[in-house]
């Protein structure tokens, strides 16, 4: 990319690369770029609802300090790049609210792991961006503030749970967010809104000070606008933490250097099960061709099986609930958080406050979980579910054997409407088919936008790789963006 | 799932449950228990549970002060406070 095609362009739609290069070269400054992202927040999220709080004050303080770090000649990696934090990452000063009442008033003494990698890279914080509750959903419906907005069609969801992150990088209010997968949580709602989204290895990124909802599943990641720019946000993220007792120990290579690794010789999977019942005929078409189109560049493509797909949901819905459960104890009423009015003794506080703080779905969820961890229950539910992850783990260590990577849709679906399945929590919870045995098996995976379905709405490809294969996801990731244009197709209607 | 058994969910949960709510509850978590009951055809004999897909263990530490002292900031976002103690109700007359 020249500088001057650098110029031709409007701010919001360079990519980090891209800014990291402009800002270099004095096209424009972080004080500018930074003004320019505060300025179509305030005039387009009105629509989007992407963000639940911003912090402009703060953003230009930090824009001003980058400019004299980028003057000096000792700029990060992200000096001056504006981004935004899904808003369960806790932020020193800055509310984080996790999308609930509970955690309204919550504004943290301190900062997430990743928040502070970001800051010590140069990174300027716009905000905090929309969510499902307690990253418990597949819609962004359950937050507390109202649903974010699919920036592809108004009456669309974004997916779940990070729709905001998702959103606000598809409508070009910030080039890049952090976000969380439990379920799915990132690559869901990157396929609905056509951006890119990473869920790393379990372990590979501190969970410190990100609120917990399942412990043995949660892992940070980044959005973005295409793979190079993800490759750049992981190495900021990634980073071995004496904090979060899970985080791994293991090597961090640059994601940056083995982009543009030739694909010859790749051999990609297609697990059958994924194309199964239940997937919308045009999300296997553009799937499968966008898998085709790998052969192209050089892979190798075999089917392959998955046998204990059908049984992911089911177990996820045991363990996260299970681990919902206990994690979410810790909002009481006492130490901070929302306490109900007058409380008549402590068990009223406890339960009032939990009542009345925590939405829906959150409490059907700690309910399903206290059953699974009953007394008398816990063999039949959490053991048989921490078994059958076993056998799901299996199918994927036996798969790879043979293969290098596994591709697939990353939803069943293109974005649904607005309030379409917000009555049956079942039908919900099928969305995230694709995505859950990921997270249950603790493995990396992308999603790339793959192309637009006739009613203009995007569908993702995933690519699930081994442990720690995340170099080479995104490797393969950046090589179909060098060689296809669907990550560059915008959301309309949003100049 | 009968209301009783709601009763002492919302109970184990410390959760409040309005009674005009409890059909409507037991109804979705019936549903999710349902979805979850397809785990029951599985054949697990023999499989160890997994807890971690690494099957990695926790770390262990030195048992020292690894935090500074912010009882301060912590209890400045405290609902009720007084003299470094988090106030609640009454629990003992």
């Amino acid at each position: 990319m020249s500088p001057n095609n650098i110029k031709q362009r409007s701010l919001h739609q360079l990519s980090i690369t891209e800014l990291n290069a402009g800002l270099r070269n004095k096209d424009f400054s972080s004080v500018e770029l930074t003004q320019h992202f505060i300025e179509r927040i305030e005039r387009l999220d009105t629509r989007f609802n992407s963000f639940i709080s911003t912090c402009s004050e703060q953003a230009l303080a930090a824009a001003n300090y980058a400019d004299q770090q980028l003057a000096n000649g000792n700029a990060g990696i992200l000096c001056g790049i504006p981004i935004a934090h899904k808003d369960l990452f806790c932020t020193n000063g800055i509310r984080t609210s996790c999308g609930s009442k509970m955690l309204d008033n919550f504004v943290p003494p301190y900062d997430a792991t990743i928040v502070e990698n970001c800051s010590n890279a140069g990174a300027v914080v716009l905000g905090k961006t929309n969510m499902d509750e307690f990253a418990m959903g597949s819609s962004n419906e359950n937050s507390f503030y109202g649903p974010s907005v699919n920036p592809w069609g108004e009456n669309c969801v974004p997916g779940g749970s990070s729709g905001g992150s998702a959103a606000a990088v598809a409508a070009q209010l910030v080039p890049a967010a952090t976000a969380s997968d439990t379920g799915g949580s990132i690559r869901q709602p990157a396929s609905f809104c056509g951006v890119t989204g990473l869920k790393p290895t379990y372990g590979r990124v501190s969970r410190w000070g990100m609120v917990a909802y399942a412990s043995s599943l949660d892992q940070a990641g980044p959005i973005t606008k295409n793979a190079e720019d993800a490759a750049t946000m992981l190495n900021v993220l990634a980073s071995f933490d004496k904090k979060d007792s899970t985080s791994i120990d293991e090597p961090k290579p640059d994601y940056t250097a083995t982009l543009d690794q030739p694909l010859n010789g790749l051999r990609i999977g297609i697990p059958k099960e994924y194309f199964s019942d239940g997937i919308d005929p045009e999300v296997a078409k553009l799937t499968q061709e966008a898998i085709s189109f790998y052969e192209t560049l050089g892979a190798s493509i075999k089917e392959v099986s998955l046998p204990h797909t059908q049984l992911a949901v089911p177990a996820y819905y045991v363990i996260a609930p299970a681990e919902c459960s206990a994690n979410l104890s810790r909002f009481d009423g006492v130490r901070y958080g929302y306490r109900c009015e007058n409380p008549t003794d402590l068990e009223d506080l406890y339960k009032r406050s939990r009542a009345e703080g925590f939405g829906e779905e959150v409490k059907r969820r700690i309910l399903v979980g206290a059953y699974a961890l009953s007394a008398g229950y816990y063999d039949a539910y959490y053991r048989k579910a921490q078994q059958v992850r076993r056998l799901i783990k299996q199918d994927f260590d036996t798969v790879f054997k043979d293969v290098d990577l596994i591709a697939s849709p990353t939803a069943p679906t293109p974005a649904f409407g607005l309030g379409e399945k917000t009555k049956d929590p079942v039908s919900m919870y099928l969305e995230d088919i694709y995505t859950l045995p990921v997270n249950l098996a603790g493995l990396p995976a992308i999603s790339i936008p793959c192309g637009l379905t006739q009613q203009n709405k995007p569908v993702g490809l995933q690519l699930i790789g081994n442990y720690f294969s995340e170099a080479l996801l995104l490797n393969s990731a950046h090589k179909f963006q060098q060689a296809t244009d669907f990550h560059q197709q915008t959301a309309p209607n949003i100049d | 799932m009968e209301a009783n058994e709601i009763a002492k969910l919302a109970q184990l949960a410390r959760i409040n449950i309005e009674a005009d709510m409890v059909d409507e509850v037991a109804e979705s978590i019936g549903s999710i228990l349902n979805l979850v009951d397809q785990l029951q055809a599985v054949d697990t004999r023999g499989v160890e549970p997994m807890s971690h897909p690494m099957d990695a263990v926790q770390r262990l530490r030195a048992d020292v002060v690894s935090e500074k002292n912010q009882r301060d900031e912590l209890q400045a976002i405290a609902p009720a406070t007084d003299k470094g103690l988090f106030l609640v109700p009454k629990v003992i007359d």
